[in-house]
């Protein structure tokens, strides 16, 4: 079976000689859920945009189930990212003023989704929003008068609705209060198990980690960070203004 | 594009506030653009109807366009009048296959005043070589009997057979009204978009018989025989057997050692004047353009600034998988959808307004504006329009467009 994520030697510079990303060799397997944590400027932000086809590996590739994103053109990585890709930000997530389900099909129509699946779209997105427990009138609701928690639980409705095989998730707890957080975990979890789907959390939280078997800390895996970490502080400071 | 038209509608929805104002400035400046584009069309087409068929009108020597205006138009006063026996001449001249004789002067009510005779009712024609129809009654058989024009029959609320005064001189106010000049309304015609229907007409005698004292008119009045013949009038309308004989016969007259002649194109008048007034027309037209411009920038200022709160909007449409393309898109779907509401109230407000202006204006200002605006001129004013927006709509198209292409989604 090919691996979810397979990266080999990739690199990434915002400037031709100032790599801020390089990553040797890592992957993940398909159904395979990571915890990834890490410094600020360890390069999180660089991955998360590199492995979604924002951003373009300057070296090496990065391969999504088999697919080598770097050789793919900018049109190719946009269908591949609204056919296979999940993401979940930490806020604004949604298309405040479109209904959640129009936000919902746009996902899908992004996904060129076929006429069968259009169909069904209703009625997957209601048994989305009934396993996320929001109330049912949530659908034909503008997001804006929606609360962040609910708010946060939809965008995993509209992230999964194209039943993408990876889902890539930031900081989505940051605006939850305790409670809604748990509440939250627990759910992405049980979504990512029953869909099957690859997962890649991203927090500072620690406290989240205990909800994963794999924990990856980028700071190591990243050379350029593991690098610096062994510098001085003043280097760190200086590359993570790079970075944000 | 169902699924975009639709984002790009609740986009606006969203932002109701800026886009109503820019909705408002968009339908004035639409609609000003429109109104001048009907007014200029409307104004051609009736100028261009107002005689078709005269091969040359002769009258007193002044400029072409003096005659014109006052012989086809009833603008203006004539300068000098002709003899009558000039207008004998011509009628009886081999190459003539009718002539009009024209004496203006006076009015009624406000209303030109025109003596000729029966040649008129036969042979004059406007618009496409259409002749004069009665909508009621018949021509002027005896002295005192008048036919008018349909505005005239229309604004005075007259009709066959009712007894109306006719004075001497131009105005609706008269001092030498004659209460003792009666005339009767022997027909009425159809409407014809032209000064004809703005017209008292009467015969030629008629005309020298209110220019009488009121003694000599009560004569005439108890014995219609004594009506005086004219000894001059104003101008002739020539029809010629063939076209061909016009220059010729033009110069003839340019040069009749009897009297002072002077023979004009009707053609070649029209467009003279016509070129007159397209000067107008021009500036109207390059204002109405200006002020439609400056409201596009309006727009394209309106999108613009809404960028820069849209980044987050911009970054999930690239989560979804939207291309910078989609994005461009529908930053143009927003300004054409505005606009196209714009064009559509705009030509509703317009057909409304000229639908409930039409009487006052016909009345007021002698101005007939139909409200069926619909015309090729228009249709392709319109798509102007929308190329113009495309166009403006390019510089927050294309803010959008890099916005997104260098979105990241994830920030640090």
């Amino acid at each position: 079976m090919t691996a979810a994520i397979a990266i080999n030697s990739l690199s990434y510079a915002y400037q031709t000689d100032k790599s801020i990303l390089s990553i040797p060799q890592w992957s993940l397997g398909q159904g395979e859920r990571v915890f990834l944590y890490g410094d600020s400027g360890s390069g999180k932000t660089t991955l998360l945009n590199l492995l979604c086809g924002i951003l373009v590996p300057t070296n090496g590739s990065i391969a999504l189930f088999g697919e080598e994103l770097a050789t793919m053109t900018n049109r190719q990585r946009d269908t591949f990212r609204a056919q296979h890709i999940g993401v979940v930000f930490q806020q604004f997530n949604l298309i405040p003023y479109l209904t959640v389900f129009k936000n919902i099909q746009l996902a899908a129509y992004f996904a060129r989704a076929s006429r069968a699946q259009t169909q069904q779209l209703l009625s997957r997105a209601q048994s989305l929003i009934d396993t996320l427990g929001l109330p049912k009138d949530v659908l034909h609701k503008r997001v804006n008068q929606l609360s962040v928690g609910q708010q946060q639980r939809v965008a995993i409705a509209r992230a999964l609705i194209n039943q993408p095989k990876l889902l890539l998730v930031d900081e989505p707890t940051s605006a939850l209060d305790a409670s809604a957080r748990d509440a939250f975990m627990q759910l992405l979890m049980h979504m990512c198990e029953a869909e099957q789907t690859s997962l890649i959390f991203v927090s500072h939280d620690a406290a989240l980690g205990e909800y994963f078997e794999r924990k990856v800390d980028l700071t190591q895996l990243n050379e350029v960070s593991a690098h610096l970490a062994q510098s001085t502080s003043q280097q760190i400071g200086s590359c993570s203004e790079v970075t944000s | 594009m169902n699924t975009l038209l639709s984002v790009a509608w609740h986009s606006l929805l969203s932002r109701k506030k800026t886009v109503l104002l820019t909705f408002c400035s968009l339908v004035i400046s639409i609609m000003v653009l429109l109104s001048v584009e009907h007014i200029r069309l409307q104004a051609k087409e009736s100028f261009n109807r107002t005689i078709s068929g005269v091969d040359l009108i002769v009258g007193a020597p002044s400029g072409q366009l003096n005659l014109l205006l006052y012989s086809v138009f009833r603008m203006g006063s004539p300068t000098n009048n002709i003899e009558y026996d000039s207008f004998t001449m011509l009628r009886d001249n081999d190459l003539v296959k009718w002539a009009i004789p024209i004496s203006l002067g006076d009015s009624h009510r406000g209303f030109r005043v025109m003596g000729t005779n029966d040649a008129y009712f036969a042979h004059f024609r406007y618009g496409n070589k259409q002749p004069l129809n009665f909508a009621s009654g018949k021509p002027f058989e005896h002295l005192f009997e008048a036919v008018i024009g349909a505005d005239v029959a229309h604004a005075l609320k007259y009709e066959v057979g009712d007894k109306i005064v006719i004075a001497h001189g131009i105005g609706s106010t008269s001092f030498t009204n004659h209460e003792t000049s009666p005339f009767v309304v022997s027909g009425i015609l159809a409407p014809t978009g032209t000064p004809v229907d703005k017209t008292v007409h009467v015969s030629l005698p008629g005309i020298e018989a209110i220019h009488l004292s009121p003694n000599k008119l009560q004569a005439v009045i108890d014995d219609h025989t004594l009506a005086p013949q004219p000894d001059n009038i104003t101008s002739v309308m020539l029809g010629l057997n063939s076209k061909f004989a016009t220059f010729a016969l033009q110069r003839n007259i340019n040069n009749y050692p009897e009297d002072r002649l002077m023979a004009v194109l009707p053609g070649v008048a029209m467009a003279e004047l016509w070129s007159l007034m397209s000067t107008v027309e021009n500036l109207l037209r390059v204002i109405a353009a200006l002020v439609l411009i400056s409201s596009l920038f309006g727009l394209a200022t309106m999108l613009l600034a809404s960028m820069n709160e849209r980044r987050a909007e911009i970054a999930v449409f690239r989560v979804l998988g939207a291309g910078p393309v989609v994005i461009l898109m529908l930053i143009l779907l927003e300004a054409l959808i505005l606009v196209a509401l714009s064009v559509m109230t705009s030509m509703a407000l317009l057909t409304l307004t000229l639908m409930g202006t039409e009487g006052w204006l016909a009345a007021e200002f002698g101005l007939f504006l139909s409200h069926d605006i619909f015309s090729t001129d228009i249709f392709m004013i319109t798509g102007m329009v929308f190329v113009a927006t495309l166009v403006v709509s390019i510089f927050p198209g294309v803010e959008a467009y890099k916005n997104a292409l260098h979105t990241q989604l994830y920030k640090g």
